[in-house]
Parts: structure tokens; C-alpha cells; sequence
């Protein structure tokens, strides 16, 4: 035979899927959300949304450069982190505070922990946490939506979340017109940052994903089950202090939360049921942080706290093994 | 109306559509017969004819040794030109008779036909064991073995596994639709055996065509044929239990723990022909397919004849092969040559051309949890192989590492294409090698 | 402030306390000769005494009389101070080095097939045997340089290990890992050693190998007396090393190497400048 021939071990027969290709998806599945923040908020976001890209993929290449690991940007996992950093940042990010969130998320939160499928915490989230922490001025100066603006001197508007807590504290009462936004926050055309403000839009990518196999419905569907029963319960004993269920689901970014962020593979558990406590988990973190949190927004802390539990569901949601039976005592 | 399965597993695209309707065709005998004296689970056979002996049809040339082992017999008349070691499907030399056919092709003295209504149970066990029957669908297990349970473990259900479920393969497939009478025969032994009349025929649900002629056959008969959802691995022994009985065996168990005893239809069919005919087990129904063959086809195939010899009445290679895999694409064994015997175990001989080859360079483990999901004995692929590569052989065995039937689902769904079943079964390897130390 | 002083203070009153009772009342007796072994062994935890890790070997030692020269790493040194805390004499011991004997390396020595999967020296010699034609070659997947607790082997780039010298410390972990038994441990003071796990006939591994020894018996004809062919394999007899160097320079396929002189092709590890005066044993 003139080719040596090929020998491994079983099987010898693949799915074909990739790591690559996951990725691709989600960054697929994120364009919709993506799309509707450059419409609202114009020639801001797209800045936001490029040099938060283009940095992640550039901090990936130097960092595995400089630690001589293989170069591996094809699988698009630092595009992803860069777009999803994008996403959570509010339009008018000067973008010297994108590039420290794209350091944040590449080098801090991922590399240093060994890369792809090492890092404990979401790179994007970690990213966000620490520029809300450390300028809490820019990252709360939420544009208000102004439909293919190509200005950067925009109006500010708080958001939905924020004007509903201010109002709690101020006159421990929520607004009256909060229900009126609703067709408004459905659509996009609310405050926020760039990837929580059209709930259609992160929905279909949510469904997207879902239907192309990439995510399971185990943590998007317990996570915002969870929300709205825990909020219902709140909004059932005091409608006046506590706002309604739908408005929890619509505003902030729970669903880009649930659908892209606590569905990040790498930071979640691999068990079925390990997703649904670790959605549960999340549900609970997020509604006690908006209700009763100094935060308006708790999404990003339930994730990164939940992701911190993750080895621990590991470990204590293993399936029941093929013929298990009790030991006889 | 849903079909009974298990859960976990997942379906690969089956490919069957190149030999499914292929009617079973006689593969022509080989001028030179390689016959190893180790083609089951167990002891070789000792060999008891040397070089220069003339052996016609059937006549035994190796002999059993100890209880789980099987003699060997001459698939055709001729000459013993060697006992040596030579080429096995296992990758390495093995000891070997070798037979120049004559072309006679005559038979030797078979043993009487037995009728097993005046048989006792323990002559239909040693016919079964004299005939070298063992398991047909790969395992290669003797098949007395597993037909003598011991008294504290009584046998109330006997299943046929008609599953097929590894992709390509049509060779049970065809037995199904061609030769139901044999396999019918053959329940009609193995219950007399097991003194149960409870019986079920496990078919995916892909064959309609022998699900519904061995229904017809079954009509009047204490047998149930059960449709199973097309998914793999649905022929693996414990989850086909699972399927039809709706028990499952202890980890750590066999199915005689549960009152079960499984055959594959191919063994049953055999176990007929050792019983009521005298035919010892020299031949078997493989099929030959794959992308770089001419043709697919179901062969009935002597053991002994060279690999070769099959593609060559498969029309040939149409490229060259760039792997070759005895039995299907989930659980085979890849080849070295096409100059190795077909064995007691090949059920296929896959030739794949360098497409359906995956070089694809692992990546790292993102946790997907696809294997998890996928796993069908419910243990954590990913964890497991995670440990063994860190030889943690401890920690793998904490994670259930022994209870992997070695399916082959949480590689082929890996999107970081790990070898997690190979990984896996390095760490079982290691954590019974220091048992057997201890 | 002065809550804050007495409360804080007296918390750390009563841990104290606590902790000193627990620490009389719960003391495990040590024999300090146990701890005072422990003190000289390397501290490596490599197994090589073939208990797990050095407290173990150091209360094996005390309480169970095993021998005091079983600490490889720690070396002669080390064999010194333990049978002068045990008050026991001192055994010597040839301080061993592990030597790779295989140069085949994937430009030199063929494959029969393409391996794909667990990149594992074990894993890989399941699937027939293991790539390499030559049943005695290195497969060069690093399952010894993974198991090296001393980081003393390399694997170059076109595959093949290769033992650091200086780092290496006889402790037989590698040799147990390699499933092909190219590994062997032999004595420090022998530097020329014939780099070739093949038994096959020279015809068979001129086939598969440009660098296998093939049992031409010049070496043995060069250097009477410091080679020995057994079942077609040359193999340096290590008591008469110092006059093996003649054979290096006639070995037809370059298979024997002084170590003294350099290291195999590809690795980058530096011998010594020079080859060391052999210590004439008596």
C-alpha cells in the first residue's frame, strides 16, 4: 500500500461539531441584539462595539504570543467575549474604558487562568464588573436611544431599572408610568447599555441557539422562571414597592443574562441538572439584588457569584450512573 | 406510539443505505485460510493438527481450553500448511492454523443432529461449546458460557438482540429478512436451555421490513418483536434490557443478575445450525461497506478468508483506504493490512477513504457537557478523561470510570475533538491493573 | 473602643487557650528519628524508594527496619546521614542514571501506520502494537517526561526522549511508565552507551531504522571486552565502560553514543566539555 494507512482507536466516526463552530453561533445568535443597538444608539455603539471586538482578538493574539501557547483566535471564542464586553457596556463608553474591559476580559479573567475552558468567571462579566466598580460615572451615564444617530454628544437618560429603584428610595414607591414602557422595552427603545435594551431581539437569538442545538433550555428557562416567580411573590405582597414580573423579564439584562451569559459553557455546570440549580441560583441572586441591592442590576453579580459555585454543582448534580443501586447497609 | 429506548445516546447517521438491500451473498472460497486459535473472549484454543495434515469441513483443529474457551474447526477441506503466528485483527501476530483449500470443500463427520425435544439441557450446552459458538455480534463471548447461569440466579427472560445499531452495518439486517427460520429455530433451543418462554426480539426501529416478517413468523410463538428508537448505542447489552424489560442491570452486574440472558440473532441463528444440523461455527454474514469501496455488500464469509479477499469481491477499492476498520464505525478495530483473517467477530469490514478521517487537532475541553448528555451509562466523560490524563487513576474511579461500556458517544460528539473514550479506558485499564496487583 | 479591645483580646484569649490544650492533649508521639530522616531526604516525593513519598520512606526506616540506601535522588550523601541517624553502617550505593536507548526519531526510523488519538505512550502501544515498526523504539509521546517528577527528560522536536544527566536521579519512575521498556537504568559512572532497544536481525532493522544497532559485532571486535552481543543487540558492559570508546567511531549506523560527548541530535541539553576521567574501580 502506497499511504500509510490511519489507525486510532474507537470510534472512528465524529459528530463533526466544533468548537469553532459553537462559537460562530453565538456570535450568530448575538447579531440581532447587536444590530438593534447600532440602530438605537447609532455611531457610538458601532465604536463600542468594534474596539471592544478588535481588542479582545488583539489581547488573545499577544497574550498567547507572549506565553507561547498555540495561537488559537480561529475558534472565536475572544470575538465572542469582545462582543458580549460590547454588550454590556452603556454607547457612550469613551473608548479608552473599552479597551481596559477588553484587558479585563482576555487577559485578567481568561488567559491568566490558562485559556480557553480554564477561566472560572465569564471574561465579559468580570469585565464589566470591574469598570462598574472602578468608574462608576461612565457606566452608568446611560444614552438615550436615538435612532441611527451618528453623534457622540448624546442625551443621557437613566434606565427603566435604575429610575424604578431611584423612585423606591426616594418616595418608597415605584413610578406610576412603569407599565407604559412595555412595548418600548420589548422593542429597544429604553436606556441601558447596548445589548440589554430589545428583548425581541435577544430572544430570537436566544430561540436561535436553542433550535441549532448549541445551548440546551435547562438554564434560560429555569433562570427566568425563577425571576418571575420570586418577583411575583415580591409584587403580590406590594405591587406598589415591588414592580411586576414582566417588567423584571424586560428590562436590565436578564434575558441577555440567561440566553448568553449563564449559558457560557465554560463558566456553567456540564450536568443537566446542574444547569437548572445554577439557573434557579442566578433567578434568586438577580431579584434580590435589584430589589434590595445598592446595585439597580444584579444580573452580571448572580452570574459571576453563581459561577463561583459551579464546581460545587458539579459535583453534587452527577447523574445517577447506568444500574446504580444503594449499598446494602 | 413512542418507542422504547434508553436514556442518553445519540444518533450518527447510519449509513446503511449502501448494503440494507443487499440480498446475503456466498463469498468464494480462498486458495489460503488463515484461521487463528484466538477469536473469542478467553483462553486460545490449543491446536491438535500439524503442518502437513489433510482436515476436511468442520473437522476441529483447535482444541477448547478451560471453560471460558472455545475449539476452533476447519472452515473448508485442505492442507495444514502452518501453525505459526501470523497477522490477527488484533494488531499483532497471533498462533494461527493455516489451510491450503483442496476445493472439495468436503464436509468432515458432523456431529449428530440433536432433537431437543428428547435432548437433555446439558447435551444442547456441550453441542453449543463443542461448535465453538460465541457471540456474533463483536463481543466474541462463548455463548455456553452464558447459557450456564447458576442456580441462585434464575433466568426468566431471554432477549434477541436484532439491534444493529452501529452504523453501516446490515449484516444482521439481512439474516433478519433472509433466514428467520434459523434464528426461530435457534429461540426454540435457547429457551429449552433457559427454561423461560418469555421472549423478546430487540429491532431499531429503521428495519420495518424484519421487524414485520419476524412478527409474522412470531404470531403463534411466546415471542415479542419490540421496535427501538434508532439510537446508539441501542444494541449495548444493559440498555437494550433497559429497553424491552425495563430493567436495569447493577453497575458492576451481568444481565443474568436481573433474570436476563441476551444473544445476538446472529449467535441464536447459529446456535440452530450447531443444534439441529451438527455445523460447527466456520462461517459468518459480514457486511463490507464504506466510501472507498466499489460496491457493499453482505457477505456470508468463511472464517479465515483475508480481508483482502472480501473487497475483492466487493468490486475492489475505489481509492486507496485510508483506514480499515473491522466491525462498525463506533466500536471497531482499525487494521493494519487487509492481509488479516475475517474472524468469528467481524460483523463489517469498513473501508473509509481520508475524508471520512478526522485530523482535527484536540483543542481544550470547554465543558460543553455534550458527552455528559450523550453518555449512556450517566457518567461525566469529560471529568473522567480529565483525571486519567493526570493519571489521578483514584479520582477516576471515584467518577464511576469502570462503569464506561466504551460506546463511543462522548468522542464523537466532542466539539474539541478529545479522545475522552480512549482516555477513559487508558484510566480503566490502569485501575484494574493495580486491582490485579493488590 | 475599650469593648472593642476586651472583646477582640479576649476572643484570642480563648482560642489560645484551646489550641494549647488540644495541642498537648491530642500530640501524636513522632520518633524524632523519624523527623530528623525526613529532614535529609530530598524531599521530592518521586517514589523512588518505592514507598509513597519521603515521610513514608522515613517512618518505613524507623519503624519497620527498611534499608537506609533506598533514597536514589538524595544519593550517597543522603544513604550517609541516615545510617548515622539510624546508627546503622552505611551500604553504598551505585548512583544510577536512566538512559533512553532508542535514536530512531520520526526522520530516522519509520512508522507502519498514522496514529490518532490520546497523545500517551500506552494509549498509543494498544493500537497494534504501538506506530513505530521497530517493536523496541521510542513512540516518542513524552508518557516518561510526564511522570519525570525531576523535570529531567526532554522530547525533541522530531520526537524521541532524551535523559538529562545532570537532573536525572535514578529514581525508575520513567522506566515504569515506558511501555516499550526503552528506558534502563544504568550506572552514572558509564558514559558510552549503545542507544538501541531493537533484538530484530540487522536485515529486519535496517528496514525500519537508519540508527539500530544491527549486530554487526564490530564494536565488539574494536573494543574487546567492553561489548556484548545478545540476540543481535550490542550492549556496553558497564565494568569495562572506560575502554568502550574505540567502538563508537566504527559503529556502521552510529548507534553508540558517549554521553560524556554530547547529547542525541535535537536535544537541548549540553553535555560536559569534556569526557570526564573514568573512576577505575579496583
Amino acid at each position: 500500500m502506497a499511504n500509510q494507512l490511519y489507525l486510532s482507536s474507537s470510534p472512528h466516526f465524529s459528530s463533526g461539531e466544533s468548537t469553532d463552530r459553537l462559537m460562530r453561533q453565538v456570535i450568530y445568535a448575538l447579531l440581532p441584539a447587536a444590530a438593534v443597538s447600532v440602530y438605537m444608539f447609532g455611531l457610538p455603539a458601532l465604536v463600542t462595539l468594534l474596539i471592544c471586538t478588535l481588542a479582545s482578538i488583539g489581547f488573545e493574539a499577544v497574550c498567547q504570543k507572549l506565553m507561547g501557547r498555540p495561537r488559537t483566535l480561529g475558534d472565536g471564542s475572544a470575538a465572542l467575549t469582545g462582543i458580549l464586553l460590547a454588550l454590556n457596556l452603556p454607547a457612550s463608553s469613551p473608548w479608552w474604558m473599552s479597551l481596559i474591559g477588553a484587558f479585563v476580559a482576555i487577559v485578567i479573567a481568561k488567559q491568566i487562568y490558562g485559556g480557553l475552558g480554564c477561566n472560572p468567571f465569564n471574561p465579559a462579566l468580570v469585565a464589566r464588573v470591574v469598570l462598574l466598580i472602578s468608574f462608576p460615572v461612565q457606566m452608568t451615564r446611560w444614552t438615550a436611544p436615538a435612532p441611527l444617530s451618528l453623534s457622540f454628544d448624546s442625551v443621557t437618560s437613566a434606565t427603566p431599572l435604575g429610575q424604578a429603584k431611584e423612585a423606591v428610595m426616594l418616595h418608597g414607591a415605584l413610578p406610576a408610568d412603569l407599565a407604559a414602557g412595555f412595548g418600548d422595552f420589548f422593542l429597544g427603545r429604553m436606556g441601558g447599555s447596548l445589548g440589554e435594551v430589545s428583548a425581541l431581539a435577544l430572544l430570537l437569538g436566544g430561540l436561535y441557539l436553542i433550535w441549532k442545538k448549541v445551548i440546551t433550555w435547562h438554564t434560560p428557562v429555569s433562570y427566568l422562571a425563577t425571576v418571575v416567580v420570586f418577583s411575583g411573590i415580591f409584587w403580590l405582597v406590594d405591587g406598589t414597592r415591588y414592580p411586576d414580573p414582566l417588567f423584571h423579564l424586560l428590562t436590565g439584562g436578564l434575558l441577555l443574562g440567561a440566553f448568553f451569559m449563564a449559558t457560557d459553557m465554560v463558566t456553567t455546570p456540564v450536568t443537566p441538572r446542574g444547569m437548572l440549580v445554577f439557573g434557579v441560583g442566578c433567578g434568586l441572586l438577580t431579584v434580590l439584588i435589584r430589589l434590595f441591592g445598592g446595585y439597580p442590576e444584579g444580573v452580571s453579580f448572580a452570574i459571576l457569584l453563581m459561577n463561583a459555585a459551579t464546581p460545587l454543582i458539579d459535583r453534587y448534580t452527577q447523574p445517577k450512573k447506568f444500574g446504580f443501586v444503594l449499598e446494602k447497609a | 406510539m413512542q418507542l422504547k429506548t434508553f436514556p442518553g445516546g445519540l444518533h450518527p447517521p447510519d449509513n446503511k443505505q449502501w448494503s440494507a438491500h443487499k440480498p446475503i451473498e456466498d463469498c468464494p472460497l480462498p486458495e489460503e485460510l488463515v484461521v487463528p486459535l484466538g477469536q473469542h473472549i478467553g483462553a486460545p484454543a490449543v491446536p491438535c493438527v500439524a503442518v502437513g495434515d489433510l482436515v476436511k469441513r468442520g473437522q476441529v483443529i483447535g482444541e477448547a481450553k478451560g471453560f471460558v474457551s472455545v475449539p476452533v474447526h476447519a472452515p473448508t477441506s485442505g492442507e495444514v500448511i502452518a501453525v505459526e503466528d501470523r497477522p490477527h485483527p488484533m494488531g499483532r501476530d497471533l498462533p494461527a492454523v493455516v489451510i491450503r483449500a483442496d476445493g472439495e470443500d468436503a464436509w468432515g463427520d458432523l456431529l449428530a443432529p440433536l432433537d431437543i425435544a428428547i435432548a437433555g439441557i446439558d447435551e444442547l450446552r456441550q453441542r453449543i461449546l463443542s461448535c465453538g459458538i460465541v457471540g456474533m455480534g463483536g463481543a466474541t463471548f462463548p455463548a455456553h458460557v452464558k447459557l450456564s447461569p447458576p442456580d441462585e440466579k434464575p433466568i426468566d427472560t431471554l432477549i434477541l438482540n436484532g439491534v444493529e445499531c452501529e452504523p453501516f452495518l446490515t449484516a444482521d439486517h439481512r439474516l433478519m429478512l433472509e433466514e428467520s427460520d434459523r434464528i426461530l429455530s435457534g429461540i426454540a433451543v435457547l429457551q429449552k436451555i433457559l427454561g423461560v418462554r418469555q421472549t423478546f426480539i430487540g429491532i431499531e426501529a429503521n428495519k420495518p421490513d424484519a421487524i414485520e416478517r419476524l412478527s409474522r413468523a412470531c404470531a403463534d410463538l411466546p415471542v415479542e418483536v419490540i421496535p427501538l428508537e434508532v439510537k446508539y448505542p441501542q444494541g449495548a447489552e444493559k440498555q437494550l434490557i433497559l429497553a424491552c424489560v425495563g430493567r436495569e442491570v447493577p453497575s458492576g452486574g451481568l444481565p443474568m443478575d436481573v433474570g436476563v440472558v441476551v444473544q445476538n440473532v446472529g449467535t441464536c441463528a447459529a446456535i440452530a445450525d450447531a443444534v439441529l444440523r451438527g455445523i460447527p461455527l466456520i462461517e459468518r454474514i459480514a457486511t463490507i461497506s464504506g466510501p472507498a469501496l466499489v460496491e457493499a455488500k453482505n457477505l456470508r464469509v468463511r472464517i479465515g478468508t483475508p480481508l483482502r479477499k472480501l473487497v475483492e469481491v466487493c468490486g475492489g477499492t475505489r481509492v486507496e483506504p485510508a483506514k480499515i476498520i473491522m466491525g462498525g464505525p463506533m466500536m471497531g478495530m482499525t487494521q493494519l493490512s487487509l492481509e488479516v483473517p475475517a474472524i468469528r467477530g467481524t460483523s463489517g469490514l469498513l473501508l473509509f477513504t481520508a475524508d471520512q478521517v478526522s485530523t482535527r487537532p484536540e483543542g481544550p475541553c470547554i465543558r460543553c457537557g455534550r458527552c455528559v448528555r450523550a453518555c449512556p451509562a450517566h457518567i461525566l466523560p469529560t471529568t473522567i478523561a480529565a483525571y486519567a490524563r493526570l493519571d489521578l487513576f483514584e479520582e477516576a474511579e471515584a467518577y464511576n470510570a469502570l462503569d464506561c461500556i466504551e460506546c463511543g458517544c462522548c468522542t464523537y460528539s466532542c466539539p474539541a475533538a478529545l479522545p475522552l473514550v480512549q482516555s477513559i479506558r487508558y484510566a480503566k485499564n490502569a485501575i484494574l491493573a493495580k486491582r490485579r496487583k493488590v | 473602643m475599650i469593648a472593642a479591645v476586651i472583646s477582640l483580646g479576649g476572643i484570642g484569649l480563648a482560642a489560645a487557650v484551646a489550641l494549647g490544650v488540644a495541642a498537648k492533649k491530642f500530640a501524636v508521639e513522632v520518633d524524632p528519628r523519624e523527623a530528623a530522616i525526613l529532614e535529609v531526604l530530598s524531599g521530592a516525593n518521586c517514589g523512588a524508594c518505592g514507598l509513597p513519598g519521603c515521610s513514608a520512606y522515613a517512618k518505613a526506616v524507623v519503624e519497620e527496619g527498611v534499608p537506609a540506601n533506598l533514597c536514589s535522588p538524595g544519593g550517597q550523601a543522603t544513604i550517609e546521614a541516615i545510617a548515622a541517624i539510624m546508627g546503622v553502617a552505611a551500604e553504598a550505593m551505585v548512583p544510577q542514571v536512566a538512559v533512553v536507548r532508542c535514536q530512531g526519531d520520526n526522520r530516522k526510523a519509520k512508522n507502519k501506520f498514522h496514529y490518532l488519538g490520546l497523545q500517551d505512550c500506552n494509549a498509543a502501544q494498544r493500537i497494534a502494537d504501538g506506530p513505530k515498526t521497530c517493536p523496541g523504539g521510542c513512540l516518542g509521546l513524552g508518557s516518561c517526561e510526564r511522570v519525570c517528577p525531576f523535570g529531567a527528560i526532554e522530547m525533541t522536536a522530531d520526537g524521541i526522549a532524551v535523559i538529562s544527566r545532570d537532573k536525572c536521579t535514578g529514581c525508575k519512575k520513567c522506566v515504569a511508565a515506558c511501555p516499550r521498556n526503552v528506558i534502563a537504568m544504568t550506572p552514572r559512572p558509564a558514559t558510552v552507551h549503545v542507544l538501541c532497544n531493537s533484538h530484530d536481525k540487522g536485515a529486519v532493522v535496517r528496514k525500519y531504522c537508519e540508527v539500530g544497532c544491527i549486530g554487526c559485532q564490530i564494536c565488539k571486535k574494536t573494543a574487546p571486552g567492553a561489548y556484548l552481543i545478545e540476540d543481535f543487540l550490542a550492549r556496553v558492559v558497564y565494568e569495562q565502560e572506560q575502554d568502550a570508546a574505540p567502538g563508537i567511531e566504527k559503529c556502521p549506523t552510529k548507534c553508540i553514543r558517549d554521553f560524556a560527548l554530547g547529547y542525541p541530535e535535537g536535544s537541548s541539553f549540553k553535555a560536559a566539555e569534556s569526557r570526564p576521567e573514568p573512576e577505575h574501580a579496583a
